[in-house]
């Protein structure tokens, strides 16, 4: 087991160590300078107190997205809707947060979290139903829900939530729904502790009760599961729900924390991005608040990147990819853990 | 019957793009192998089809050029999942990604623009010789797109192939049982390497559709879940190559549609969405499994492995 976790962060290491060098040739290709791009993205990730807080900022929604594709992988499904129920949690968060204006700050953001996870699930839920009922694999329905849900609520930001002046936005919310920043006109707010403590959470009902050794068993192998009368359909349906329950939150802190309304496309790719996260971080709840971090920071990194180097910020969904890719074919990073020890043998020899 | 015909061709147009990427994937899924990367080798289709189209002033050398991205990334999809034993949908959505990124930076080198390309030569429309007499229906096909004659003759082709041919029988015999294929002597993964590389070009000629033969430029991710959607129509089409084109057809009527309803009164989100509402109630027509491949996605081992 510890060795197992051992080769399982030498390879989400070793794939990012690879994706940076296969970008840093991509970067050679175009005919910019890679030391001074990731130079420049090092500096904008870190360089100075907004810059940690960029980084921060913009891992905050990677975890939630991050832990929603874990969850739901723990229970063997693969949602890859992560996308859609974000854009959903956030939009049932932007009108929730836009009335009750009286109500005390903690229970206002409560309700508007509640609306979101709920509205996150169910859109999550629609895919669990079919896949349990229907046999139709969850794959293709999550991204179809993902294309419907973003269409859908970009229907309801340009009609009936539609803030007056010419952005397709909804209204501010109230003032008692607002989540405070930590570092003023920073997008890090206290919305990130909540993003640790989802993952606490997650990490103790998978270690430490019933329910998560069940849903991991349904995951490993479901039909032994329900030989050794596990529900696996229940946990399905449970870990949808989760899984989408908190990407939705996810997009109600983007809301609540950063934005203050609900604007078309402001979520863009976080569902994706959080694949990536999960990936990297082996699907272990501590393992993707790292990868989201450095994600995070990738992602801060790039705007500064585009701004010094022109380098193009898209640049980073490539290095995503190649993330994804290496860390999904641990063979190529042990075959090349291999070689090089192998060559290290022949110098020694 | 004007608004009619005009759905009927506008299905066509549609069932173009999709057709050939539900014959790759229908190929793919024979050889045991998932390939939702169909997405992705569609979005490179389209973009290197206007590149060569753009540095050559020829859409015939874009299309090459498209062909050969798309069997690049189908050899992709092929190295990691049969080679290194990467999950297929990982892999899929790893292509996917680096499709979606690299020709966003793409675009902005070379176009330096965030959204679209320039306007490129495109591959234009044939006249068709007696068709184009016939009343009715030269109004909807008696001018096409030389690609919906190239797809023809690639279903023609495949199921010719498929059906009549020993290759054929070897593809069919990985789709029942790998196992059996490699006893048999079948050289299982030199089959799935070509079979796959196959799929990436077939994608990328739909890709190429979306540009080069339709709109002449390329617009940010403007395939827009169509490799997807191809997926769906492989498993209604029951992984037959005249059922995934003929289903694709049908789901061009859907598509069809949206673009008549766009110039009514609903609102052009909620018309936006009729595809994808179309692609989930045909799964639910199609239900998963029956009559597939039962085992794609699993990895298969050669002997000495």
């Amino acid at each position: 087991m510890e060795s197992s976790k051992r080769s399982n962060v030498f390879i989400s290491i070793g794939s990012l160590l690879l994706a940076l060098l296969f970008s840093a040739l991509l970067i050679l290709l175009l005919k910019y300078s890679p030391i001074e791009a990731y130079g420049a993205m090092f500096k904008g990730a870190f360089g100075s107190k907004n810059s940690w807080a960029a980084t921060l900022g913009t891992a905050t929604p990677l975890i939630f997205a991050g832990l929603a594709m874990a969850i739901s992988n723990k229970a063997g499904v693969f949602n890859i809707g992560g996308e859609g129920q974000i854009v959903v949690g956030a939009m049932a968060a932007a009108v929730a947060g836009q009335y009750g204006g009286g109500l005390p700050k903690i229970i206002h953001i409560v309700i508007c979290l509640l609306a979101a996870g709920i509205a996150g699930g169910l859109w999550a839920g629609i895919a669990a139903l079919l896949k349990v009922k229907m046999k139709i694999n969850e794959v293709i329905v999550t991204i179809m829900l993902n294309y419907l849900a973003v269409y859908f609520v970009n229907y309801l930001v340009m009609n009936p939530f539609k803030a007056e002046g010419m952005t397709a936005r909804t209204n501010y919310i109230s003032e008692s729904a607002v989540i405070p920043s930590i570092i003023r006109n920073t997008r890090l707010n206290y919305g990130i502790f909540l993003a640790i403590a989802v993952a606490l959470i997650f990490l103790f009902i998978l270690k430490r009760t019933i329910m998560g050794y069940e849903l991991r068993s349904v995951g490993l192998n479901p039909s032994a599961a329900e030989n050794a009368g596990i529900a696996a359909a229940k946990y399905i349906y449970i870990a949808m729900f989760l899984s989408g329950a908190v990407a939705g939150i996810g997009g109600a802190v983007e809301v609540l924390g950063v934005h203050k309304y609900y604007i078309s496309n402001m979520t863009v790719k976080y569902g994706y991005d959080g694949i990536a996260v999960s990936v990297m971080g082996g699907n272990s709840p501590i393992g993707i608040l790292i990868s989201a971090v450095v994600f995070g920071a990738l992602k801060a990194g790039a705007s500064n990147m585009n701004r010094m180097t022109h380098i193009p910020s898209e640049f980073i969904s490539v290095l995503q990819a190649l993330v994804i890719i290496f860390v999904a074919t641990p063979a190529i990073v042990r075959r090349g853990k291999d070689r090089i020890s192998k060559g290290k043998g022949k110098r020694e020899g | 019957m004007d608004t009619l015909l005009n759905i009927i061709a506008c299905s066509v147009r549609v069932a173009t793009a999709i057709g050939f990427a539900a014959l790759g994937g229908m190929l793919s899924e024979r050889v045991r192998i998932i390939n939702m990367g169909l997405e992705g080798m569609m979005l490179f289709g389209s973009f290197f089809g206007v590149v060569g189209s753009y540095f050559s002033g020829s859409a015939w050398i874009g299309l090459g050029l498209a062909l050969v991205a798309g069997a690049l990334v189908g050899l992709l999809h092929a190295v990691l999942t049969i080679e290194f034993k990467c999950e297929h949908i990982l892999s899929s959505l790893g292509i996917n990604m680096l499709a979606s990124g690299l020709t966003l930076v793409l675009l902005e080198v070379i176009w330096k623009s965030k959204g679209s390309s320039s306007s490129v030569k495109g591959l234009g429309t044939i006249r068709l010789p007696i068709i184009s007499q016939i009343p009715v229906i030269k109004e909807v096909i008696g001018t096409v797109s030389p690609l919906l004659i190239l797809l023809i003759i690639c279903v023609v082709f495949i199921y010719y192939i498929l059906f009549r041919s020993v290759y054929g029988v070897r593809i069919r015999v990985i789709g029942d049982n790998p196992e059996v294929a490699g006893s048999l002597g079948i050289n299982v993964y030199k089959i799935q390497y070509i079979t796959l590389v196959c799929s990436g070009m077939l994608a990328s000629l739909g890709g190429a559709y979306l540009s080069i033969g339709d709109i002449n430029m390329f617009i940010k991710d403007m395939v827009s879940g169509r490799g997807y959607i191809a997926l769906a129509m492989v498993v209604l089409g029951r992984w037959h190559p005249i059922g995934a084109v003929a289903v694709g057809l049908i789901y061009g009527m859907a598509e069809g549609m949206q673009y008549r309803l766009q110039s009514v009164t609903i609102a052009p989100q909620l018309v936006q969405c009729l595809p994808y509402l179309a692609t989930l109630i045909v799964l639910l027509f199609a239900r998963s499994g029956r009559g597939g491949p039962k085992a794609a996605g699993k990895h298969y081992y050669m002997k000495g492995q």
